[in-house]
């Protein structure tokens, strides 16, 4: 992606970092609407920057051979756009404005919020914290199906 | 980690109580300590910092608490026994982390005794080399590029439509070979004298002479170009004689230097081979998604989840697809929410309401049956009439000629396209809800069309039973029919290659004219009707319809399932093009879990259907005296009761027993009642698993509670 940047020789680890916007221009992450997160998620400085390593994580977990606890501890940081390690309100109506493009009404949001909390919410404190995720992403029968990219 | 900047205190290895308390709990740090105690969360920790750690491995390796944790993964391996180390592959880890994780469990090894060492590095090569025979046998599977391409453009419900395709065509090429390598390749080689063969046909005793008399017209002489097509189109004339279809098969047991081959007893044997073959595979492919739907019920209790965090396609790479994907999740979701508001208002209905509501349906419903009535009813004149004019040979006019040939399979087609139409029309005056309305006219579909299969054939064998008692002696209607199982075998013959037909012209000449009429006029009539959707339930319902039609053939016709494999080879390539050049996909996307085993249990359903007819041909109708291998048995079946009285007497009393009432009932019963312990059981379990999660909430808001509590404790001693 960039051979300038890049060295070809990677024995001495050599400390280079692409930037975020480089990579969401990738053709297999330029039409998700999560793309900033799915690398922000990854990145080591919480930037957006990858090293090579990182790049290589990502694409792991993305595979289609990476097992599913592990795909489910990194799609809750995915979806957790303020990283406060809960999946708050503020976090869905974020998450369902990117998936349809804002074109759902306000009240729309707000019950689809509701019900969504109300599904996996298991503790009762109003937000889904990364037991009740990783509890609802278990029964989501498409998860492993649709979390994976293909390269 | 950006989470990290958030986590300046407490320490990072008790996020896992930050992650049930939520942090605003005043005094949160004070009661921390109990916290830890706590014997469950103990347990937890333990478990997420042995050999199988969580988020937390991560944190505790950069505080640099390496050796602690090297100690625990070392301790409940030495007492719980040799624990299967995970591959680094699957933690959560950093490349950098996972290379020093490799170190650690590479150190480890050291500590092993030699035979345990030397069992892990065989494990591990082992899973190696198993790992790169699966790549490679990947990439001998069939389409496997193609199906990637459709997934990454068109999603993953449609894909399930390609890869459901490609299970059909692997099936009938598997139970080509089958019946290929035991009934066709023997009789081939004894007939023609192959590797000193010979074959012995014992004519039939005690039977009339009349029912013995069979001159199938191969074309002898000149004829008319035309007769060829029309043969090959009807399997008629040069067709019949061919090992296309039974008649061919006249040979009782054929001789291969010393051995002999009972090609009766294998031509039988080879029918049930391929039937119970079919059965075992769908049911093995239908096992996934079949504990799926029994686990989580009919009604979706995850939807809005299922959506929102796996609804987005990872695969997605094209602007189009992802433009439709972004509308089918709007869609979705905005039907999900009117079903809601649907199911408020009906449990809102008044008494007066409701009666409308039942009596309109009831109504609906009759007009249904009628409808099929109607169906079923043209069927069985047009086959009677095909069947009586068709074998007029003095009818030299060659269009007409065919026409008449394939008249039941244009009424079935005409039937199987009119009625789903009426059906979907009919569902919107019923006031059920969108998601009931789709399973019902689906369920109506499939019934229209296996149903039109079984009225064909049992009009057919209408015309084979007999009234007048110079053809009861024969058993079946020997003047019309000497070989009524060619017959048969022509009708399905016809059928199949009418379908592969009826798909190439509708690809060719609906549909791309269609999409060159909606790109060049801009009409907004034309606009408005726009391009065909690529519907899957349609197209799935198509190929099953097809598929049963083999499996009924193939007693009939051995050589059917070739015909078939070729003909789904080549509708893959067709659909592939329609869908990517002439189609838009459908505004109501099926999910591909649940539709995976949709298609599977009505494949499952079309198989138990085509059960029934075989069942009635083989052991009930006698077989035809003056073709086919089993000339000199009362019927199909009775060649196995024959071969069982040449087995050793000991043998047959065990094979008598099993089959006797005094066997089968009390094992009927014993199986019944093992069914009614498994259902049982699984109702007991959903029931459980409700209660725990109940049980979940609420230990939860107690510990909320007693947090609470203790804290308030803290403050004022």
């Amino acid at each position: 992606m960039a051979p300038n940047v890049v060295p070809m020789d990677y024995t001495k680890d050599p400390d280079v970092k692409l930037p975020m916007q480089l990579i969401i221009n990738m053709p297999e992450l330029k039409e998700n609407p999560f793309k900033e997160r799915i690398v922000e998620s990854f990145s080591e400085d919480g930037e957006g920057s990858l090293s090579f390593n990182d790049f290589v994580d990502m694409f792991s977990v993305l595979s289609e051979m990476a097992p599913r606890e592990l795909k489910a501890i990194y799609a809750f940081k995915i979806y957790d756009f303020n990283t406060d390690n809960f999946i708050c309100k503020s976090d869905l109506e974020k998450t369902l404005n990117k998936l349809t493009r804002e074109e759902l009404t306000a009240e729309e949001i707000t019950l689809v919020c509701e019900k969504v909390i109300e599904e996996a919410d298991m503790d009762g404190d109003g937000k889904l914290g990364f037991a009740d995720f990783e509890n609802m992403i278990s029964k989501a029968p498409d998860f492993l199906s649709t979390f994976h990219i293909r390269i | 980690m950006s989470g990290l900047g958030a986590a300046a205190e407490p320490p990072s290895w008790l996020r896992g109580s930050r992650e049930v308390f939520p942090p605003e709990e005043p005094g949160a740090a004070a009661p921390v300590g109990f916290l830890q105690q706590l014997p469950s969360y103990q347990s937890a920790l333990r478990r997420r910092n042995a050999p199988g750690a969580g988020t937390q491995g991560r944190r505790a390796a950069q505080q640099g608490s390496w050796g602690r944790r090297g100690a625990e993964a070392r301790g409940p391996e030495q007492d719980g026994g040799e624990r299967e180390a995970r591959p680094a592959r699957e933690y959560p880890l950093s490349i950098a982390e996972k290379r020093r994780l490799r170190v650690l469990q590479q150190a480890d090894t050291k500590y092993l005794s030699g035979w345990k060492q030397w069992k892990r590095a065989s494990n591990k090569s082992l899973k190696k080399a198993l790992n790169e025979v699966k790549e490679l046998t990947s990439y001998l599977e069939l389409w496997r590029h193609d199906i990637h391409s459709i997934e990454g453009k068109f999603g993953t419900g449609i894909q399930s439509y390609f890869s459901f395709l490609r299970f059909l065509v692997l099936l009938n090429f598997i139970m080509f070979i089958l019946m290929f390598s035991f009934v066709t390749f023997p009789s081939i080689i004894s007939k023609y004298g192959i590797f000193n063969s010979t074959f012995a046909n014992i004519p039939p005793q005690n039977t009339e002479p009349h029912c013995t008399v069979y001159t199938p017209s191969g074309n002898k002489g000149l004829v008319y170009f035309y007769t060829y097509l029309k043969d090959l189109l009807s399997g008629t004339g040069f067709l019949e004689v061919t090992s296309l279809f039974y008649g061919y098969y006249t040979i009782h047991t054929a001789w291969f230097s010393n051995l002999s081959y009972n090609l009766p007893l294998a031509y039988l044997l080879a029918t049930f081979a391929y039937l119970a073959l079919s059965f075992i595979w769908i049911i093995k492919r239908s096992v996934e998604g079949f504990k799926q739907n029994l686990v989580h019920g009919e009604d979706q209790f995850q939807s809005y989840c299922n959506k929102v965090f796996a609804g987005w396609d990872f695969c997605i790479t094209d602007p189009n697809a992802a433009r439709l994907k972004h509308r089918n999740l709007q869609y979705e979701l905005q039907t999900d929410l009117e079903e809601e508001r649907l199911k408020r208002k009906i449990a809102d209905r008044t008494v007066k309401e409701k009666l409308r509501i039942y009596s309109l349906r009831i109504f609906i419903n009759i007009i249904v049956i009628a409808v099929l009535s109607g169906c079923f009813y043209s069927i069985y004149r047009a086959t009677v009439f095909s069947q009586e004019n068709s074998s007029d040979i003095s009818n030299t006019n060659f269009q007409a000629n065919l026409l008449v040939q394939y008249l039941p399979s244009i009424v079935i087609t005409l039937a199987n396209f009119i009625a789903p139409q009426i059906f979907s029309f009919l569902i919107t005056f019923e006031g059920y809800s969108p998601a009931f309305e789709i399973k019902l006219t689906l369920m109506r579909c499939v019934f229209v069309r296996l149903a039109n299969i079984g009225v064909l054939l049992f009009s057919l064998w209408s015309q084979i039973y007999c009234a007048t008692d110079e053809c009861k002696a024969c058993g079946y209607n020997y003047k019309l029919y000497p070989c009524w199982e060619t017959e048969v075998g022509q009708e399905m013959y016809k059928l199949t290659i009418f379908d592969f037909m009826i798909i190439l012209a509708v690809t060719l000449f609906v549909g791309f004219p269609r999409k060159l009429l909606v790109t060049h006029w801009s009409c907004k009539l034309v606009q408005w009707y726009g391009l065909q959707e690529f519907s899957i339930s349609d197209n799935v319902l198509e190929i099953i319809y097809g598929q049963t039609i083999c499996w009924i053939g193939t007693f009939f016709s051995p050589l059917l399932p070739a015909i078939a494999t070729i003909k789904y080879f080549i509708i893959f390539y067709i659909k592939k093009i329609s869908l990517i050049h002439t189609c838009k996909p459908a505004a109501r996307p099926i999910r591909a879990s649940s539709s995976n085993f949709f298609f599977l249990l009505v494949l499952l359903i079309g198989l138990i259907l085509s059960f029934i007819p075989l069942a009635i041909s083989i052991a009930h109708i006698p077989s035809s005296k003056a073709c086919g291998p089993f000339r000199s048995f009362n019927t199909s079946w009775e060649v196995v009761p024959d071969t069982v009285l040449g087995f050793p007497t000991g043998l047959q009393q065990v094979l008598y027993g099993v089959a006797s009432e005094a066997f089968a009932v009390p094992f009927f019963v014993v199986i019944c009642i093992i069914m009614f312990y498994f259902m049982a059981l699984a109702g007991a379990h959903k029931r459980v698993v409700e209660q725990l999660r109940e049980q979940l909430v609420l230990a939860s808001r107690d510990k909320l509670f007693l947090i609470r509590k203790i804290t308030e404790a803290q403050r004022h001693p």
